[in-house]
């Protein structure tokens, strides 16, 4: 019963959310990207970073580790894998969810604490979360800004998962901090045992770092990681 | 540029003196490269000849100080194991030249600076100096630098906490831009660069060798600027923030498999530097064998391989026996390595290429012979005229006026413009982020936190050296003090012109005699600094510019630090400190309102300034609201509450001259009660509520109002 965190050179976010998924109250192992087995695992975890630098273009390298045959294996199978920030950019790139991240609007870096609206509760991760909650997260990105060629489809099966908005729930194009199509922050595949979002919900896990709203969030991913026979 | 007139020495930039005394040394004239090695390392970049004999004033002995001043970083006592490491340096030129790679490499150079020690660094802040903002240029270096510590900083992994920023016009052809490190650590991870052992390998880890950065440390750190220096671009070197992430951990792992007898990062000078000092330093030699370096151009020659400045590079002394599980930890984290020297019983470093020895000169030699100078000093006689010409403050003005006015001054309005490009959060430690006077860091599984401010001046120090280096030291421990910490720990970056001038000369050490006495006056040890001097453009000096960054510690820390946006309706508001003293030299009011600079700032008493920093400290247990008064006086402090918190403050009994009045060593309390307990001296002067910054019969703005204007003062200039 182990969530598996993968590692690549220029990660950044591993030891962030291991203590996050532990206060959540899971079992974690950091597993290299060169590694090729992920023997047991009850969940994955791609955390934030810069993977391979970043270099040609945000995840395109990291999806051909050797890690990922089994990333791609197991998540097939069902297994609840999550993606945050740069690892969701390396989800798209290796096709388990649709679309990708470009440069934000401002073509700057934006760190900042956002808003995000639950817009489904059908997902690994927002499973524990209520339909409409307004959760204060840190955003971490340059290439944040989601693009998707089919974004009307993603939108009527209902793979949208969280929208950035304001304190009060309201989405409109100036909530979004970054550009997002339709304010999109976060996503699931068809199964649901797949998502990505570009905050951190890691950073929101404690009250003493002004926010412990990521909490819901990763303590409903780990509740499906329960529910995995490893 | 190479002319048969001028010597090779002096294209290096040695005198002839300094070229005589390296013959002395050798007994017998250089060879080539050994000529570059001295050039280098002998430069004021590395060997801070002129202001050297000056900085013995300051002190480092209190008994927490596990590493002081000559090591890559200072390193201090934080109790059960703990140590906290801690640095300053400078990337000024270089960030003229080229602003993002300039910045970017300085936070590279830094970092390595602190891992070496054996620490993780865990956050950087960066002190930065522009011209204004209405010339294109400056706000091309402005962007440039920013985007360059962001790039930099957040893909390696470590958060900028902030720092701080000014704007004036002796900086637009030479910018500031300073870089502070603080790293943690455990004490048994401590690790130093004296190599010992007769035997010993040198593993060189990290990038390939190439040609850039050749002479920066003499051609652009140690020498003036004139018109068409872009030239230099060469000159400056290009980071990899991913390959130094993989160096990191590389290093960790190292050090936690204790497996590192000596390591040093290879900086200004590169090879030479690196293997001379760790040679040196344990009074040990080396035989360096170039023909081992792994290098990015094939036909780089000696004197091109030992002064190369590529970033992203370390050199590790190694036990034979460890060499091989050394080699494969660098493989697994894909860093190259190879290994390039052997410790020798000394004293000579002794270079060969292609086996033939193009380099023997005694280790030591290289740092411990570099030559001190003590320069002539004059007091400037700009200081005469500026002390005469005393700020003229009318009794009455309307505040609310002139808040519109100073709330739109860059260096006063928010600054998350910058701030917001940085990962301020990377870790899960911050608990105070940018924005606030001081950063807080928790140290996750103890009680125990570190608080830090970088701090600078420039225009009061122009207008009085010695005061207003000591009054920045101040503000620093203020600053780390409202957020429940004791000042711990000081390092300081001394930017300044051409030490070649009598005047630049007295300005140094006034302010560095200014700043030891207000060190001493908190018992704060100095453990580490830099010299940063010929910042001088077409024959300008810049503004005499002292940065300090300030440690605080705690333990426990406090449960809920004060912030500047916790203040609420009925709260009282306290002034702590000294009665105003009609202190307008350098402030907003007459650089910005006035536009002018003038008079002569007043001297902080060392005895108000122990009172106030201890009641501060104590102060951030109990009270929700504690905020240093500065930059534009109590009237902007009181603002920058009421924005951050979204609501009205009135004040009442204040003339308006006192409102912008920037007497040292004041901070605003606020309580939820209608007493303040604290010694040291303090008075009621007003309320929290409503929707304005109400000053009674001198004026008033509506928060909101003020807010945008606030809000607004960067994204206006920079956003087009």
């Amino acid at each position: 019963m182990t969530i598996a965190v993968i590692v690549y050179p220029g990660t950044n976010c591993e030891h962030d959310i291991v203590h996050a998924l532990s206060l959540a109250g899971a079992d974690t192992e950091m597993v290299w990207h060169r590694d090729t087995e992920l023997n047991g695992a009850t969940g994955i975890v791609l955390p934030g970073g810069f993977a391979h630098g970043d270099y040609l273009r945000t995840g395109a390298i990291a999806r051909f580790s050797p890690i990922m045959d089994a990333v791609v294996d197991l998540a097939g199978q069902g297994v609840p894998t999550l993606g945050i920030c740069n690892g969701f950019q390396i989800l798209t790139e290796a096709g388990l969810l649709p679309g990708g991240l470009v440069a934000n609007r401002d073509l700057r870096f934006i760190c900042e604490t956002v808003h995000l609206r639950v817009e489904s509760t059908d997902s690994v991760l927002t499973r524990a979360a209520h339909m409409g909650q307004v959760l204060s997260i840190p955003l971490n990105s340059y290439e944040g800004n989601y693009v998707a060629d089919d974004v009307d489809r993603i939108e009527a099966e209902g793979d949208v998962i969280l929208r950035y908005s304001d304190e009060n729930g309201n989405v409109d194009h100036i909530t979004s901090p970054n550009g997002s199509t339709n304010s999109i922050a976060g996503i699931t595949n068809a199964s649901r045992n797949v998502a990505g979002l570009m905050p951190h919900p890691e950073r929101a896990s404690e009250d003493i770092l002004g926010s412990a709203d990521g909490m819901v969030l990763l303590e409903g991913f780990v509740a499906s990681t329960d529910l995995v026979d490893a | 540029m190479t002319t048969a007139e001028v010597p090779a020495y002096a294209q290096l930039g040695m005198t002839e003196d300094e070229y005589q005394a390296v013959i002395g040394i050798l007994g017998r004239e250089p060879l080539a490269a050994e000529l570059a090695m001295y050039s280098v390392m002998w430069s004021e970049h590395c060997s801070y000849k002129s202001s050297r004999s000056h900085l013995s004033c300051f002190t480092s002995d209190q008994p927490w100080v596990v590493v002081g001043p000559g090591e890559n970083a200072g390193v201090v006592d934080l109790g059960d194991g703990w140590l906290a490491a801690l640095r300053i340096e400078s990337h000024n030129h270089p960030s003229f030249v080229e602003p993002y790679q300039g910045a970017a490499t300085g936070v590279g150079g830094i970092l390595r600076d602190i891992f070496t020690m054996g620490a993780r660094p865990i956050a950087l802040w960066d002190p930065l100096r522009f011209g204004p903002l209405d010339q294109p240029h400056n706000r091309f270096l402005f962007e440039g630098v920013v985007s360059g510590i962001a790039g930099y900083g957040n893909a390696v992994g470590v958060p900028t906490l902030g720092g701080e920023v000014e704007f004036a016009d002796r900086f637009s052809k030479n910018p500031l831009v300073n870089v502070m490190a603080l790293g943690l650590l455990k004490e048994e991870q401590l690790v130093l660069s004296a190599a010992s052992g007769e035997g010993n390998l040198a593993i060189l880890l990290g990038n390939a060798t190439g040609r850039d950065g050749i002479g920066g440390a003499s051609i652009l750190a140690s020498a003036s600027f004139e018109e068409g220096d872009e030239a230099k671009r060469p000159s400056v070197q290009v980071g990899d923030p991913f390959e130094e992430k993989k160096l990191i951990e590389t290093c960790l792992e190292l050090y936690d498999k204790g497996l590192v007898v000596a390591i040093q990062d290879l900086g200004a000078a590169g090879i030479s530097c690196a293997t001379s000092e760790v040679a040196g330093n344990g009074g040990m030699g080396m035989d360096v064998d170039l023909d081992r370096v792994h290098l990015r151009e094939p036909d780089m020659n000696p004197g091109e391989i030992l002064m190369s400045e590529s970033q992203e590079r370390m050199l590790a002394v190694v036990t034979p026996e460890d060499e091989a599980e050394v080699l494969a930890i660098a493989a697994k984290w894909e860093i190259e390595a190879s290994t390039i020297g052997t410790v020798t019983a000394g004293p000579d470093l002794s270079i060969y290429d292609s086996g033939e020895l193009v380099g023997e000169v005694p280790a030591a030699s290289l740092a411990d012979d570099a030559p001190r100078y003590d320069r002539p000093s004059k007091r400037p006689g700009y200081l005469d005229t500026a002390w005469a010409n005393e700020p003229q403050i009318p009794d009455e003005v309307d505040a609310g006026e002139v808040l519109r006015v100073l709330l739109d001054d860059p260096a006063i309005g928010d600054r998350s413009w910058i701030s917001r490009q940085y990962d301020h959060m990377l870790f899960l430690n911050t608990v105070i982020e940018p924005g606030h006077d001081g950063s807080l860091l928790r140290i996750k599984g103890t009680e125990k936190a570190l608080a830090v401010s970088t701090d600078g001046d420039s225009l009061r120090t122009y207008l009085d050296p010695r005061r207003g280096s000591a009054r920045i030291v101040y503000e620093s421990a203020l600053n780390v003090a409202v957020t429940g910490a004791t000042p711990y720990a000081l390092v300081d970056n001394l930017n300044f012109g051409n030490p070649e001038e009598p005047g630049v000369m007295w300005q140094l050490i006034e302010s560095v005699e200014g700043m030891a006495a207000a060190c001493e006056a908190l018992n704060v040890p100095v453990v580490g600094g830099n010299v940063s001097l010929y910042n001088q453009t077409d024959g300008v000096d810049i503004y005499p510019s002292p940065v300090v960054g300030m440690l605080g510690f705690c333990d426990p820390m406090p449960e809920n630090p004060p912030r500047l946006d916790r203040a609420e309706e009925g709260m009282s508001i306290w002034l702590v400190g000294p009665e105003p003293q009609g202190d307008f030299a350098a402030s907003a009011y007459d650089r910005i309102i006035n536009d002018r600079l003038g008079g002569r700032p007043a001297d902080a008493d060392p005895e108000m300034a122990r009172s106030v920093i201890d009641s501060a400290t104590s102060l951030a247990f109990e009270i929700p609201v504690l905020h240093d008064i500065s930059n534009g006086g109590l009237a902007v402090a009181l603002a920058e509450i009421a924005i951050r918190s979204g609501i009205g403050i009135s004040v009442t009994g204040v003339s308006a001259p006192d409102l912008f009045d920037e007497t040292p060593l004041r901070i605003i309390a606020m309580t939820r009660n209608t007493t303040l307990n604290t010694n040291a001296h303090h008075q009621w002067i007003g309320t929290v509520g409503g929707t304005d910054l109400n000053f009674g019969d001198s004026g008033s703005i509506c928060v909101t109002d003020a807010a945008a204007i606030w809000r607004n003062a960067l994204p206006r200039r920079m956003n087009h």
